[in-house]
């Protein structure tokens, strides 16, 4: 069951959109982000749909998996709509019965908002899935790089959201295995009632704990030894260069965004 | 009569996704009741895999398990009562340890069974007991313990539940050789008193070639061997080849073999190689 967490997950095939500058790539999921929330209508959520589907698609990453990372977040998707349906209450009335009013408007905002949302997810997966976390990481800090001046721990921040990142994967495994290990003892994990649950709970827990603290001193104990003591000096094995398709697939994001911002301005 | 059996059990992990890996591959085996099996096969050759479907923490992708006979998954409910009759140890059982006594912790499956007091109590005492933990250490909590002796808690946790399978996935890594001794010498203790099967995946051959009845020999999720100690090292090139080590003394027959000297290589433990070689220098009136 935990190895349905597609959170931070990294497909490594080889594509376009894999092989963009990381930075280039956060800094458009920004911009594709910020279209998301800019647009106000139908058609400007077509054309994010559009530039989500072009991406998707040069990708080479099944959809299913998007899917995947939808379907966690489906109660929260049908519970925006719910609220929507039933608390905007102008435009036509379709039904009308006690307290529950139906309206064209609140159809209409809440279609909107599950598109909405629904591209939301896609476009902030696609970037997980076509980056891998070290990567990811590095690019964070060369984007914040210019807050150095401002005594912002940059490189620190980044090493620990790289090491926070790589344990992802490692805990889950360890989770799994500790689960399996207390249910071979009989523990119930995923039967049983409520009380013994959440009793069992304990002896997953506990264990993870441990191993955490424990992975988290041996991972210091060895970046010691390497003699790590922060980012001054350091120097990276792979450099991040930009190259001409970093700047056309930029400049289609920022068309993009200029299309919807016109849009908006003129309808 | 087979207490285990799988037919056509195959396994694939991620399927679906780039990821994906048949990690056992249509494996039929039969383990009868009160046998000792040995399980080896390099890292990543579906060893691992395979036994946590014996007691039913994995369903197979396609295939069947028999528990005496009946298919484990024919009762989804009654699952649990599987883990109850097979037993598993993990590999690096230790680190599943969570109660804050060591009595606690070696009660927990017993606990889970539905035992009533007086039964764990006795159950836990004698299993302590049978895996060389002295009683005082019981009120004890398991994190001041060494290792080694946590690794034998985790061990009793399991053992006390009686399984009528009892697995252990390479229940001697990271111990020095002492503490691998002793561990064997418990299991075949426990075995001796009660009887269970016991399968037991590790890769010092040395001590599965004392241990076992019959070994199983895994590559790529297949079945590469399954069958008699002797027979199996009688293919000792075989197995060197796909990876594995042989024990020491086989290897020395390997290399006799090579300078015209055939014994045969099924020789696996040094008592059996003297036998072997006096009889051949019998043979040849060398020695009489």
């Amino acid at each position: 069951m935990l190895k349905d967490i597609t959170i931070g997950q990294y497909f490594p095939i080889d594509s376009i959109i894999h092989r963009l500058d990381p930075r280039f790539k956060i800094v458009m999921t920004l911009i594709f982000i910020i279209m998301l929330f800019t647009g106000e209508s139908f058609v400007c959520m077509g054309i994010s749909a559009v530039y989500t589907l072009i991406a998707v698609f040069l990708s080479r990453i099944k959809l299913r998996m998007f899917w995947k990372s939808i379907k966690p977040l489906m109660p929260f998707l049908l519970v925006t709509a719910v609220l929507n349906l039933l608390f905007v209450s102008d435009g036509d009335v379709y039904f009308h019965w006690k307290f529950i009013k139906i309206t064209s408007d609140g159809i209409n905002v809440s279609v909107f908002m599950i598109i909405r949302i629904v591209l939301l997810i896609i476009g902030s997966s696609l970037l997980t899935y076509t980056t891998s976390p070290i990567t990811l990481t590095d690019a964070v800090e060369k984007l914040l790089s210019p807050l150095k001046r401002f005594k912002f721990p940059v490189h620190e921040l980044a090493m620990m959201m790289s090491i926070a990142l790589r344990f992802i994967p490692t805990l889950i495994e360890e989770t799994d295995r500790i689960i399996s290990a207390q249910k071979a003892r009989g523990a119930e994990i995923d039967t049983g009632n409520l009380t013994d649950r959440a009793k069992n709970m304990v002896s997953i827990l506990i264990p993870l704990f441990i191993s955490a603290f424990r992975r988290a001193d041996e991972l210091a104990t060895a970046m010691e030894c390497r003699c790590y003591n922060g980012g001054e000096g350091r120097t990276r094995l792979r450099q991040l260069k930009s190259a001409l398709r970093d700047y056309t697939a930029l400049a289609v994001t920022i068309l993009f965004f200029v299309c919807v911002i016109l849009l908006n301005i003129f309808i | 009569m087979a207490v285990l059996k799988t037919e056509e059990l195959t396994y694939i992990y991620s399927q679906g996704t780039p990821f994906e890996k048949t990690a056992v591959d249509h494996v039929n085996l039969e383990i009868n009741e009160g046998e000792i099996i040995g399980i080896m096969g390099h890292t990543g050759s579906g060893k691992s895999t395979l036994i946590q479907h014996f007691n039913g923490l994995l369903k197979g992708t396609s295939g069947k398990i028999y528990l005496d006979g009946k298919d484990i998954w024919a009762d989804k409910s009654g699952i649990r009562s599987v883990r109850f009759r097979v037993g598993l140890v993990f590999q690096y059982p230790e680190y599943q340890i969570f109660e804050e006594t060591v009595y606690k912790d070696i009660a927990f499956g017993c606990r889970n069974m539905g035992l009533d007091d007086k039964e764990i109590k006795r159950r836990v005492v004698e299993t302590a007991h049978d895996i060389g933990l002295p009683e005082e250490i019981l009120k004890k909590s398991p994190f001041e313990l060494s290792g080694g002796q946590k690794r034998r808690v985790a061990i009793a946790g399991v053992m006390a539940m009686n399984p009528r399978v009892l697995i252990l996935d390479e229940p001697t890594a990271g111990l020095d050789p002492m503490g691998r001794d002793r561990i064997f010498e418990y299991i075949k203790a426990y075995h001796k008193k009660t009887g269970n099967t016991i399968l037991i995946v590790s890769h010092s051959m040395e001590d599965i070639a004392r241990f076992a009845d019959r070994i199983l020999v895994m590559n790529n999720g297949r079945v590469f061997c399954f069958d008699e100690t002797e027979k199996v090292f009688s293919r000792a090139e075989e197995i060197s080849h796909i990876g594995l080590d042989v024990p020491q003394i086989t290897k020395v027959f390997m290399e006799l073999k090579k300078h015209g000297l055939d014994f045969g290589t099924e020789v696996y433990t040094v008592d059996y190689a003297k036998e072997v070689i006096l009889k051949k220098l019998k043979e040849r009136g060398i020695i009489c």
